[in-house]
């Protein structure tokens, strides 16, 4: 990465009484990084340490600016970063109005980035802007505190377990104000999670925690699909492709979505053509055929190259990566889990082009 | 009622105010404190705070004396300061209702402070407010409830001593004569009556104070 790309470079160390949290990462200066891990292995203590919320040793670099080394460290108040905590943590003493404005008022115009009008709008928050934070629900709470983060006009969103504490309909109320979030303001977001729905929906790169190390970094695609990486081995073990909507075809109430390597049909699609979106193919909707096969009655089919083959939990499985070219794009895979019955059957070596006959597909949004 | 006793209520009313201001000041980065420190010298700081609750008013009275003294340390102090010495001065009696109202100040502005945890300043710290910015617009306004709590508990409790004023202060008439002790003299003169007028005002006085506090506690319960 170029000194220009790199968001953050960080070497990190913090002792815990359950784990040492010990990094040293650079992440691009873009995009939305997921902290996937479970609890307790480190990802909230280290979001809190690159906020200066939690005091650890080692160098911390945002756009090479030093926030911290051995010998000065720069308080949060000072580091141009939004927080969102887990629980919205809304001033009690302060109407909807008055939790957005305390970090405006505290930018000086000429850094402001984001107006009062365009938060409001960009969360849906014009009709709660006279309401006592207590009397909102937990979606309501939350997109008020995404809001008054982003209107600190953030350099670097971080975000800690936003959705964790929301029940299910909230937690679906408040993911599409994220990706809004994400795809209207060219804001780097570091997002912390356990959930891998919202890991599908809303990461372009991953870091894997576990007991306070980074077990893994890279792509979203490379990470779900690396048969080497627990990911890939999960009961939903799947792949999420970035899509485009081609057409829609009103007689079939289908859509086609163009997909790295070929296309795919879906049904109830209800993005406008030309827009951007992502589709989730998990791992045990997919089998192999040798040959394209008119004869069957699965819609999506796309070529591939087989690139790996390996054990997967259960011993009478193996798990397929399948690697879809596109030209002028970064390649992208897609898992299959077919028995080893299976793969001996058709021969399967590694290298073999085949065709991934899909029975499922799942719209990200 | 005598002049004498309007001038032991208007000096009353006059020594509480100042102290319950003046343990404001002193209390409040005391409370904060304790409310937020982890060293060791917690405990021993909060068992200090605490002791005026339990300690006899006359045994507070009189190491105050002593250490307001001639011989003592404040007493050295003020005198080479030109003061003169406190015992039986406004000025001393304001010392002493201090170190014995003090707990009635601290305890609810720690419990205050305690309550509204790290969360609220850690989200104002994200939020570009320094410290400072953050005591003043975040803390104060969440402790308020903890703030008339403290100046309620102080006046009162510094309007009802007599135990501390009779070692510090005597019965110097509007110097160091406030109500309690004016009721004790009334008493010791078997004037039943004045004791008695004066008795009712405290005894109203108290009545309304918890009724107040209890009020407004109850309308800050869903807040």
């Amino acid at each position: 990465m170029s000194e220009q790309a790199v968001g953050i470079a960080a070497r990190l160390r913090l002792q815990r009484d359950e784990f040492v949290l010990d990094v040293d990462m650079r992440l691009p200066g873009s995009g939305v990084c997921v902290l996937f891990g479970r609890s307790g292995c480190g990802k909230t203590s280290l979001l809190r340490a690159i906020a200066g919320l939690e005091r650890a040793e080692g160098v911390l670099e945002f756009r090479g600016q030093r926030w911290q080394d051995r010998y000065s460290f720069r308080p949060p108040h000072l580091r141009p970063l939004g927080y969102v905590f887990q629980e919205a943590s809304l001033f009690a003493h302060l109407d909807v109005m008055g939790n957005l404005t305390f970090g405006y008022q505290r930018v000086p115009p000429a850094q402001r980035r984001i107006v009062l009008d365009e938060a409001i709008s960009l969360l849906g928050l014009d009709n709660l802007l006279q309401r006592n934070a207590q009397t909102l629900s937990g979606g309501q709470r939350q997109r008020v505190a995404i809001a008054r983060a982003l209107l600190t006009s953030p350099q670097l969103l971080l975000l800690d377990e936003p959705l964790a504490s929301l029940d299910g309909p909230s937690k679906a109320e408040i993911l599409p104000y994220l990706e809004r979030v994400r795809d209207e303001l060219a804001l780097p977001m570091i997002y912390v999670t356990h959930a891998p729905e919202e890991v599908a929906r809303l990461a372009d790169q991953l870091i894997l925690l576990e007991n306070g190390r980074i077990q893994a970094y890279g792509t979203l695609n490379q990470l779900l699909t690396a048969p080497d990486l627990p990911l890939a081995h999960l009961d939903d073990a799947a792949a999420v492709l970035p899509a485009r909507v081609l057409s829609h075809d009103a007689h079939y109430a289908l859509s086609e979505l163009a997909v790295p390597g070929g296309s795919l049909w879906i049904a109830g699609c209800q993005l406008a053509q030309g827009s951007a979106t992502r589709v989730r193919i998990l791992a045990r909707d997919v089998s192999l055929a040798l040959q394209p096969s008119p004869g069957s009655s699965i819609l999506n089919s796309l070529p591939a190259q087989l690139v790996d083959l390996s054990a997967d939990r259960d011993p009478a499985n193996l798990l397929a990566r399948l690697e879809l070219r596109a030209e002028g794009q970064p390649s992208q895979s897609i898992l299959a889990r077919l028995t080893r019955r299976s793969a001996d059957r058709l021969a399967l070596q590694v290298g073999m082009r085949v065709h991934a006959q899909i029975k499922a597909v799942a719209l990200m949004r | 009622m005598s002049g004498e006793d309007l001038g032991a209520i208007w000096l009353t009313l006059k020594l509480a105010t100042v102290v319950t201001l003046l343990l404001l000041l002193f209390c409040t980065p005391l409370a904060w404190w304790l409310a937020r420190t982890r060293s060791a010298w917690k405990a021993p700081v909060g068992a200090l705070v605490a002791m005026p609750l339990i300690l006899p008013p006359t045994v507070i009275g009189f190491y105050l004396l002593l250490f307001m003294g001639p011989q003592g340390p404040l007493g050295q102090l003020s005198d080479w300061l030109g003061i003169g010495l406190l015992p039986f001065t406004f000025s001393g009696l304001v010392i002493a209702s201090m170190v014995y109202s003090l707990p009635f100040v601290v305890q609810p502005l720690q419990t205050a402070f305690e309550q509204i945890g790290q969360r609220p300043l850690e989200v104002a710290a994200t939020l570009r407010a320094s410290p400072w910015d953050s005591f003043r617009h975040v803390v104060l306004p969440l402790a308020r409830p903890g703030f008339f709590t403290a100046s309620v508990l102080g006046f009162a409790h510094t309007v009802g001593e007599f135990g501390v004023v009779l070692m510090i202060g005597g019965s110097i008439p509007g110097q160091t004569k406030v109500i309690s002790v004016q009721i004790y003299d009334h008493v010791e003169a078997m004037q039943y009556g004045s004791a008695h007028l004066l008795s009712a005002v405290l005894l109203a006085f108290s009545f309304v104070v918890l009724l107040l506090l209890h009020r407004y506690r109850k309308g800050h319960l869903h807040v």
